[in-house]
């Protein structure tokens, strides 16, 4: 029991850290580049609070596998180790993309620590306590933004069915909850998938009316990010991110 | 008031060190210098935010990569209050980033090279932010009063930036051999571009004196070239590293360093435009600003529709 626990809190850490990883890199590729300097100054504050998350699922993961550290994890596992979904490793596209995606994410993410923060495991509910303050405002920021590029001009709007095109089809991962969302429902009490889903679709069809995009359960294709079946974009990034301490490997900086 | 007496009392109030407010009276070519020389350094802000954020997906650990993302983002933020600063004369941001654009505003020359290894980072924290800092502690009693506060502010973040940089430049100096001579080719390729940022020598300067004058500039180019190589020398013999200039010699009667001929001729080819990396700068700019009309466009228009139903 106490073993099949820690394989839970284990497996919930590297999702969670990995998401907030790669999904903050993808941010983080924006910075300089945003359309308006307020909002470039936004985003770079979401990539910074995700890539601050990640170090503390990173950390406690670490500590679960018998004392590695947040950047053992980050710089030395290739693909099929990374647990994050299929949607966060997805090429940034248009602002209106980036957006969208992050608005799906952030509703998810939300919606999860929000139960997350009830876990009896101290470790598990701080970090979910102090990811959840940053979450709120990450998920009111992109709703607002949804709704005002879908609502804006026909060109937005017509941007923003883009999007939707290219993001939709991932979202089913998130939805998923035959495999980890039920393992946590024995041991995180008033955590139940079917809750964490509703939540999701509640806000999803909130601001998706607002932003005149349809809210619509498709036939998602079974993707296994979170098992560490990848996109080909994975492998890019890790390339990048990881280059320096594997050219390097006797360097600490 | 005649203009004279308006004149008159303006230059009082600089000789008393009163600041400038945007709603007091001041010569036309007192409001045009100040709007050059701010705007100017809040594209720099912005157009430095290149070269940095060129490697934060490559920062080589976590902690790193969150301090670089962060420095960038106040870089941003500099912008923002120098372009807010530049607004209480008279322009906006709007017309401003036009004037970068079209390559009729500059930036500071150092952002046209290229950062190609991780000691970059660590150089032009040290160095860039570390000259930057010589110039803008100096701008804090410059005499705008806008733009002087605004220094006061961004003064804070860049001593913060400069000690960061020095500390990824002794990791690696103190790092392994390869990571130590990465650190001596950052430095090999940042030096000399660092003292070209106090721009001409004295004699060369077109705007320094009138810039003198109003109080606007508060000491030369040279001299503050002078103090930025008497505080960074000793912090180079400290990491073990040495500076690219065999002519860089202590002078025991000045107590100050004496060192080389910058090349002149390079520093005019970049800030004319035929630097390593000015294309590929205004480039980056112009194309974040383009892709990004539709967006500020529909937030407006979003703004507009708001606006109407709640009239409504
Ligand atoms: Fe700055
Ligand atoms: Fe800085």
């Amino acid at each position: 029991m106490e073993q099949e626990k820690q394989k839970a809190a284990l497996n919930l850490s590297l999702v969670m850290g990995d998401n907030a990883l790669i999904l903050g890199h993808r941010l983080s590729e924006w910075c300089g580049h945003g359309p308006i300097l307020e909002q470039d100054i936004a985003l770079s504050n979401i990539a910074l609070d995700l890539i601050g998350q990640a170090r503390l699922w990173l950390s406690h993961a670490g500590k679960l596998q018998g004392g590695k550290s947040e950047d053992d994890l980050a710089y030395h596992r290739d693909v099929f180790d990374f647990h994050n979904f299929q949607m966060v490793e997805t090429p940034n596209g248009h602002w209106g993309k980036t957006l969208l995606r992050q608005f799906l994410y952030d509703a998810w993410h939300h919606a999860m620590l929000q139960k997350l923060v009830l876990a009896q495991d101290e470790d598990i509910a701080g970090i979910a306590r102090k990811s959840l303050k940053e979450v709120n405002y990450h998920l009111r920021w992109s709703s607002e933004w949804v709704i005002r590029l879908g609502d804006g001009t026909e060109e937005s709007a017509a941007k923003m069915q883009d999007a939707y095109a290219d993001v939709w089809p991932y979202v089913g991962e998130l939805l998923q909850k035959d495999f980890w969302l039920k393992e946590l429902d024995q041991w995180i009490p008033g955590f139940t998938a079917d809750e964490i889903l509703a939540q999701w679709w509640k806000t999803v069809r909130e601001v998706f009316s607002q932003a005149n995009l349809p809210a619509e359960p498709m036939d998602w294709l079974y993707r296994k990010g979170h098992l560490g079946h990848h996109t080909e974009h994975l492998g890019f990034i890790l390339a990048e991110m990881q280059f320096l301490p594997r050219a390097y490997p006797d360097a600490t900086w | 008031m005649e203009t004279t007496a308006l004149e008159h009392r303006f230059n009082q109030k600089i000789e008393r060190e009163e600041k400038i407010e945007p709603k007091d009276w001041m010569p036309e070519d007192y409001r045009k210098n100040n709007i050059r020389q701010i705007s100017q350094h809040a594209h720099s802000e912005i157009v430095g935010m290149l070269p940095e954020a060129n490697w934060i997906t490559r920062a080589p650990s976590l902690r790193r990569k969150v301090a670089l993302l962060a420095k960038v983002q106040d870089e941003a933020g500099h912008g923002l209050y120098l372009y807010s600063a530049a607004e209480t004369l008279g322009t906006d941001r709007e017309e401003m980033i036009d004037d970068l654009h079209s390559g009729k505003a500059k930036y500071s020359s150092i952002f046209n090279y290229p950062t190609t290894t991780w000691a970059d980072i660590g150089a032009i924290g040290w160095l860039v932010d570390g000259a930057a800092i010589t110039n803008q502690v100096a701008l804090c009693r410059t005499s705008y009063g806008p733009y002087a506060r605004a220094m006061v502010k961004i003064c804070k973040e860049e001593s913060f930036h400069q000690r960061q940089g020095y500390e990824i430049m002794c990791a690696m100096a103190f790092g392994t051999p390869e990571q130590k001579a990465m650190a001596q080719d950052a430095l090999n390729r940042w030096w000399w571009p660092s003292l070209m940022m106090f721009g001409p020598t004295d004699g060369d300067s077109v705007h320094s004196q009138k810039s003198m004058d109003w109080k606007i500039k508060r000491y030369s180019n040279d001299e503050l070239r002078q103090e930025f190589v008497d505080k960074t020398v000793a912090q180079a013999e400290y990491l073990g590293l040495t500076i690219p200039d065999p002519d860089l010699t202590y002078n025991d009667e000045t107590g100050h360093y004496s060192f080389g001929e910058i090349d002149w001729k390079e520093f005019y080819q970049v800030i004319s435009g035929n630097g390593p990396c000015n294309k590929e700068r205004i480039e980056a700019r112009r194309k974040a600003h383009e892709d990004g009309a539709w967006v500020r466009e529909a937030a407006n228009a979003f703004a507009q529709k708001r606006a109407n139903q709640q009239v409504a």
